[in-house]
């Protein structure tokens, strides 16, 4: 199936606030999704000259009611400085969306209101949805005990 | 927006929809809440708790009567593992955070260790309550990176069990809602009549709940025999009883009196906070993804989008219940329109061969062993993919490298986004409000925590 209304976007990280704010004006007022995906030792991803290839992408889906429309930002985010500017300030219904990327991928996100982790505990350690963090087992308890009857 | 459009009819004398508080001088209304401009929206600092998840205790009981609770996680109108802290003043919630993740299950980092076949029956134990639209979204996902075309009967198929999915998922919520606001006859009912339509699912693939039935390239089989006879029945009956349901709860005085004027959420506010389904609908925005931007067929069915007037829960009572009549008639539309045909892609490298012909072909068993053993390879891209599923968009987010396995699928859960407007919701309502609030969001934990 095809997707005739999708537009995509690759930016750099400096870009990306303002290209947020022009479409925001446009009136893509809805934000649809925000996540990110770690490229970790894979280049296989199509870009834009001029857009250097960083480790994690954020991937932001805005939508416009009337006509209606989407179109998706891919931004750069280097491996060394995980640091965005928030949206928050366009959409609050980013406010959960970062949380989560800021919990799974360690991105964070400046000026957000809340910035703290949402799916996991607080304590926890790493970043799971990154490339190197593994896929953990947790040891099935009492699976040693013998049954009685 | 040209779509013809039906406000939720109102009986007369119900303009009880702005926030009312006792204060000292009697009672003060507080505003509409559509006077809130969406900067000051953005802000919100009023009606969303930002202290740490931990901190609720220390705050305790404090000099001038505010305090922080916990409701849940283990409350039973938080449908699931919820966990609410509510800042109170009195019996009048001030401000309220709603804290996830105690049911964190992975999803998406599973589903970059599991096939195509596989990611299929993952992702149906998201929205436990309408597995087959999870399946969908991330079908759709899959095959428009692999650009395959489907046959027609696949597709009216699809449109057909999810449209059946969103009524049993719909008279799901309607029992839940009964149950959290004390109407133990409603929980009976919604219970039973779902059943009818789980029941068509376990005749059509095998299993109630979690089906497997939309595969990347089709569907599993073929509808069974007789199935418009079933289905018929199905909807005939549930039809039937969207009116016992109105009898027993619309017009009903203790239902209207905890539910009108509550939770109230402006269309501005519901479109800032990025709300989708029927809470974005109830709220006056007429955006329905099956209308606006079709997928499936959807552009060739006749059907309204039900959009509410003032946004309070019992708009989105009535938004839900009159969906449920919508999707009947979409279904007696398929009915009538499903054509004969193959019911999977032809392609031997998307699709396994018919049992028959492996004993035939040395080609099909090849494919067969190859499709079982190493999966659907499909060729790099990515794309976002977003149907309506019955609490809203539903996306699904896939990344291709061109392994057999998705190098990363992010699902865009409604129920998660949904949650955030529940501050809003609450803000300024009562605690004995909070859990029909909570109930009319109809967060599914599942989805919310993936």
């Amino acid at each position: 199936m095809s997707r005739t209304l999708s537009d995509v976007m690759v930016l750099e990280r400096s870009a990306y606030l303002s290209t947020v704010q022009a479409r925001h004006d446009e009136g893509y007022i809805y934000l649809a999704d925000l996540t990110c995906v770690d490229y970790l030792n894979n280049p296989t991803r199509d870009l834009v000259d001029g857009v250097s290839l960083e480790r994690f992408e954020l991937v932001v889906n805005l939508r416009a009611f009337a006509p209606p429309a989407i179109v998706r930002l891919r931004v750069q985010v280097p491996e060394q400085d995980p640091l965005m500017p928030s949206i928050f300030g366009f959409y609050p219904g980013a406010e959960a969306m970062e949380r989560e990327v800021f919990d799974l991928f360690g991105i964070r996100f400046e000026d957000h209101p809340d910035l703290t982790r949402i799916l996991l505990p607080e304590d926890w350690e790493g970043h799971p949805l990154r490339k190197d963090y593994g896929v953990g087992r947790v040891p099935v308890q009492f699976k040693e005990v013998k049954r009685n009857r | 927006m040209t779509n013809a459009i039906y406000t939720v009819i109102r009986p007369e004398g119900d303009n009880r929809f702005g926030l009312v508080q006792e204060t000292s001088e009697g009672l003060q209304e507080l505003g509409d809440r559509s006077t809130t401009s969406a900067a000051a929206l953005a802000k919100e600092i009023g009606s969303t708790l930002r202290i740490p998840e931990g901190e609720a205790e220390l705050e305790g009981d404090s000099d001038d009567g505010r305090m922080i609770i916990n409701m849940g996680p283990q409350h039973p109108s938080t449908h699931g593992v919820l966990r609410i802290m509510l800042e109170i003043e009195g019996e009048t919630v001030l401000r309220s955070k709603p804290v996830v993740g105690y049911l964190h299950t992975g999803m998406e980092k599973t589903a970059e260790n599991l096939t195509y076949l596989q990611g299929t029956t993952n992702v149906t134990r998201m929205d436990y309550l309408s597995p087959l639209n999870n399946e969908l979204v991330f079908c759709l996902a899959a095959e428009s990176l692999l650009g395959i075309e489907l046959p027609e009967r696949a597709t009216w198929i699809r449109m057909l069990m999810s449209e059946l999915n969103r009524i049993a998922s719909h008279v799901m919520w309607l029992a839940t809602n009964g149950m959290d606001l004390g109407s133990t006859s409603m929980m009976i009912f919604g219970f039973r009549d779902r059943e009818m339509v789980l029941s068509f699912f376990e005749k059509t693939s095998g299993l109630r709940m979690n089906n497997n039935y939309i595969r990347v390239g089709g569907v599993a089989a073929d509808l069974p025999d007789g199935w418009e006879d079933d289905v018929t029945a199905v909807i005939d009956t549930i039809e039937a009883r969207t009116h016992d349901y109105d009898e027993l709860i619309t017009g009903q005085p203790i239902f209207r009196e905890r539910v009108v004027g509550v939770g109230t959420l402006s269309p501005q506010e519901a479109v800032a906070l990025s709300a989708s389904g029927p809470i974005l609908r109830a709220s006056g925005v007429p955006w329905d993804l099956r209308k606006e931007m079709p997928y499936l067929f959807y552009d060739q069915i006749d059907f309204d989008v039900i959009v509410g007037s003032v946004g309070d829960t019992y708009d989105r009572y009535a938004v839900r219940l009159f969906e449920i009549r919508e999707s009947i008639s979409i279904v007696r539309q398929i009915i009538d329109r499903m054509p004969r045909g193959p019911y999977r892609a032809l392609d031997p490298k998307v699709t396994p061969p018919p049992r028959a012909r492996i004993d035939e072909s040395m080609e099909a068993l090849i494919h067969h062993f190859k499709l079982f053993t190493e999966g659907i390879r499909i060729p790099p891209g990515e794309s976002y993919v977003a149907i309506e599923s019955p609490r809203g968009e539903l996306g699904c987010y896939m990344v291709s490298d061109g392994s057999a396995r998705p190098f990363r699928m992010h699902i865009r859960g409604p129920s998660f986004v949904n949650l955030q407007s529940l501050p809003v919701m609450l803000h300024g309502g009562l605690l004995a409000d909070a859990v029909a609030v909570i109930s009319s969001v109809d967060p599914v934990m599942g989805e919310v925590d993936r």
